[in-house]
């Protein structure tokens, strides 16, 4: 992936070596190695230290973390600030609620979004294009312009003190980027394969459902993560249509969890962080691959 | 062949479930707070029509003004130094660790993923003075400096706002710009460098044109999210100390559910709104005459 630069090659060339040049290019190169390697140990630092530091202090008891340096080890690591994270401070009761949001959200999402996909770049109709723009105005829009009016249509449906509030709006405000990055995925897939599927005797539906989702499965992974990362981060929907303690999702809970646990228990607040960032860490580790590219693609395309 | 493709039938079974969702979740409450903005009240006491008076208001509302401004200055810095940062890593990664970056990019990475409340956490406990000093006062002791109290004006607070935010997302724009560069081909590269375009006239003269597509996609796509940003600044200060660190969408946000005012909240929301479709039709506009001039 990377670029090759000339120089590089040139050194690894004996018969150029000798050059003046090359000899000059190599030793600025040991120069230019030494800060580069600064820079990248910096870097690290910069980016992982504020991590293991929370890690140390999520184990530290509260006396240990008001009484001694803030650099330090624990002096006993009190591996029971997790436990009591997770039951005194219900942070298993708000995963719980996250992913019985999230994960309906994301299937209805996903399935949705890569029927109208499939209908606005593979179908052939007047107007295609106009749709497609509608929910590509959808990204721009700020999330603020639709709270109130839906915060009073749960309340009058009667939806408000269930967690449907937050799938529904997680589902419509992922749309458009679904949408838009599976038609996209779409533009790839020949159309005459749906034409031959359906002079096979299959339908133009059962053609979508049984050739054109296996072809993008690989799409529905790396969109699927995206939204995944969106929505299991969200704080504002969840904020506003979670009034109910016990509807609380994991990062609603993570704000109020200093209110509700006492502002004096450090351990188990830092703990309830590390349970957060770990997991969704966990996930990166296992796909940053698939992660960062879909990320970066949803960038471009959004 | 046509016929099958266009089969009006299918189309609708395909397209109709979508729609209707994005419809009844989206366009029509757009609609719908459009009409709550000439209102007063909230879903629990009932509405009344109060004409033009949230937009007179809105115009002559200090709280409105000092946001507004908040939010311009946080969206600008923020996505300056974003991009900067995230361009600055991408060159790192293309000219100087080349193969070697994969594992580098894998770790700057982290921040991205990472839920925005915790890093706020994370960052408010790090930058702390009291009752425990954090280790950003701590290191500031050590070298003998006295500890600033980083919450405690807005002037430090907003720093830390953007410390933190260019801490969360370089990783992202650093890997997105990233891809830009790989892009650019050798050949334009070593025929720059036998011409004696080196190190910063390589950047400037070669480097920065030809990525200048998906710089100004990284502009457009950091300005769009910085306006609309809410749950760092909410996690770090929660608009404090007072009002000083409260963007657009904070002041929303309590106007609307703090103050039970959701006729004003609306008019709060159209305004983020309009500034964010215009300065994304701005930078849009000026992003393409310099691509059509570079």
């Amino acid at each position: 992936m990377a670029i090759e630069t000339p120089t590089k090659t040139s050194v690894a060339r004996p018969g150029r070596a000798a050059s003046p040049r090359a000899a000059r290019s190599r030793k600025s190169r040991a120069g230019s190695r030494l800060w580069v390697k600064i820079v990248v140990a910096l870097l690290l630092v910069v980016e992982l230290y504020p991590l293991i530091w929370m890690f140390f202090t999520s184990l530290k008891t509260n006396d240990d973390y008001l009484n001694h340096s803030t650099w330090s080890l624990p002096t006993t690591w009190e591996w029971g600030n997790y436990s009591e994270a997770w039951t005194t401070g219900n942070i298993g009761l708000y995963i719980q609620n996250s992913l019985l949001a999230v994960v309906p959200a994301l299937a209805l999402m996903l399935l949705l979004g890569t029927a109208a996909g499939f209908a606005l770049q593979v179908m052939v109709w007047k107007g295609r294009s106009l749709t497609l723009l509608i929910f590509l105005a959808g990204m721009m829009v700020p999330p603020q312009m639709i709270l109130l009016p839906l915060f009073t249509a749960y309340f009058r449906t009667g939806l408000s003190g269930t967690l449907w509030p937050l799938i529904l709006t997680y589902t419509g405000t992922g749309l458009p980027l679904t949408v838009f990055m599976m038609a996209t995925y779409y533009r790839a897939v020949p159309r005459e394969l749906f034409e031959a599927a359906t002079i096979d005797g299959a339908g133009i539906l059962r053609a979508f459902w049984t050739i054109s989702v296996p072809m993008v499965r690989n799409a529905l992974l790396t969109v699927g993560l995206v939204q995944f990362f969106f929505i299991w981060n969200d704080l504002l929907i969840a904020l506003t249509f979670t009034n109910d303690q016990d509807l609380r999702t994991i990062q609603v809970g993570l704000l109020n969890f200093t209110g509700d646990f006492g502002a004096t228990q450090y351990g188990p607040l830092f703990a309830a962080i590390c349970i957060n960032v770990f997991g969704t860490l966990l996930i990166y580790l296992f796909l940053n691959q698939k992660v960062m590219k879909g990320l970066t693609s949803g960038a471009v395309k959004g | 062949m046509h016929r099958v493709l266009g089969d009006r039938r299918a189309i609708l079974i395909l397209l109709g479930p979508a729609l209707l969702v994005y419809s009844l979740i989206m366009l029509v409450p757009m609609v719908w707070s459009l009409g709550y903005s000439f209102t007063r009240g909230n879903t629990i006491d009932g509405f009344t029509g109060n004409g033009l008076d949230n937009f007179q208001r809105l115009f002559t509302d200090d709280a409105v003004r000092d946001a507004l401004w908040f939010t311009l200055k946080y969206a600008a810095v923020v996505t300056v130094g974003q991009v900067v940062a995230g361009y600055l890593l991408a060159l790192l990664y293309v000219f100087f660790l080349k193969r070697a970056s994969a594992l580098v990019r894998t770790l700057v990475f982290f921040p991205v993923v990472l839920p925005t409340v915790a890093v706020g956490l994370l960052f408010q406990k790090f930058f702390q003075v009291a009752p425990e000093t954090g280790p950003v006062n701590s290191l500031l002791n050590m070298v003998g400096l006295d500890s600033i109290d980083f919450f405690g004006s807005a002037g430090s607070a907003f720093w830390v706002l953007i410390a933190m935010d260019i801490w969360r997302s370089m990783g992202f724009y650093a890997v997105l710009l990233f891809a830009g560069l790989v892009d650019i081909p050798d050949e334009v590269l070593e025929s720059a460098r036998l011409d004696g375009a080196t190190g910063l006239r390589l950047v400037r003269h070669i480097v920065l044109p030809l990525s200048l597509p998906v710089l100004m996609s990284s502009l457009i796509f950091s300005i769009n999210g910085t306006l609309k940003a809410f749950d760092s600044i909410v996690a770090l200060t929660n608009g404090g100390p007072g009002n000083g660190t409260s963007p657009l969408t904070l002041y929303m946000f309590q106007t609307s559910f703090t103050y039970g005012d959701y006729g004003y909240g609306s008019t709060v929301a159209l305004l983020l709104t309009v500034v964010c479709l215009m300065v994304s039709l701005v930078v849009y506009r000026v992003s393409r005459r310099d691509l059509t001039e570079g």
